[in-house]
């Protein structure tokens, strides 16, 4: 398998982010801090099968967001975007 | 009606009464995972270096010809993932960072490997001399996959594998530990698979 395979499109990180925001992350527009490219969360390109969540832009492969979940912590790192729009 | 159970006998290739499986670990056998956190990069080996920057008196700098033409050693090592598979007796081919180290002059503590698609991890300097740690091109005799780390990984076969980056380009010493990729997001600073530290705190 290939590692282009296995990537993931960013709905694949819905179910984890929905153990954190109280609202859908996949609908979320997000800003890639690195090339500005502006999208659904649901449209980033998510590798799930490292030790934790990376998700990506699909513009550049920024990496926008990282989570990783550890013995009763949630790790969370959205230092690569920008903003999220999220609608009412 | 009775029934006899065998028990859990484990998992095919088991291997726990060697001592050869640290805590929480389990024997993969012939398997080797892929676990990717990004796309796969693909430096052509004309445009390949491999430097050791950061505190060093002088940086220096390896094509893949020069890098090609250093002394090699063979390696066989079990391999340990954070992920709870382990991978006994891999076989590796490449340069001891012995080897390459010994190119600068450094007072550096610390090393943090930096890696195409901008992967990093941090070491203590202790922990990658004397036969510790090597930059391997070939495993299994033949050349590095590109989705295990190709044209060249680090192997760090002490400490979760984590540690030994794919895909590495260059060698950054430093004063100070630097944490890396996966240390800033929860996972241990130092990693050994023997002492179970796989999270920050472990």
């Amino acid at each position: 398998m290939t590692t282009e395979s296995r990537r993931l499109d960013g709905n694949a990180a819905g179910g984890r982010l929905a153990d954190v925001f109280a609202f859908d992350a996949t609908v979320v527009q997000t800003r890639c801090g690195a090339c500005g490219t502006r999208a659904p969360l649901g449209q980033y390109h998510v590798y799930a099968d490292a030790p934790g969540m990376v998700v990506r832009c699909p513009g550049c492969e920024n990496v926008v967001l990282r989570m990783a979940q550890t013995p009763g912590h949630t790790w969370l790192d959205m230092g690569g975007a920008i903003t999220l729009d999220i609608t009412e | 009606m009775t029934f006899v159970s065998r028990g859990f006998v484990g998992r095919p290739g088991a291997d726990r009464d060697t001592g050869k499986l640290p805590p929480g670990q389990y024997d993969i056998g012939g398997g080797f995972p892929v676990l990717s956190a990004g796309p796969t990069p693909r430096t052509a080996l004309e445009d390949w270096d491999l430097t050791v920057t950061g505190e060093v008196a002088e940086p220096v700098r390896w094509t893949w010809r020069e890098f090609q033409a250093l002394p090699r050693e063979d390696v066989t090592a079990d391999i340990h993932c954070v992920t709870k598979w382990s991978k006994f007796d891999t076989t590796w081919s490449g340069v001891s960072l012995d080897t390459l180290l010994d190119a600068v002059e450094t007072a550096a503590d610390y090393v943090i490997a930096v890696c195409d698609g901008g992967y990093t991890t941090n070491l203590p300097l202790e922990d990658v001399v004397d036969g510790g740690a090597w930059i391997v091109d070939l495993y299994d005799d033949e050349p590095l996959p590109a989705e295990h780390g190709g044209p060249a990984r680090l192997l760090v076969p002490h400490l979760y594998f984590w540690k030994s980056a794919k895909w590495v380009r260059g060698l950054r010493l430093s004063s100070t530990d630097e944490p890396g990729f996966w240390e800033t997001l929860g996972y241990h600073d130092y990693g050994d698979p023997w002492r179970e530290q796989r999270y920050a705190g472990d």
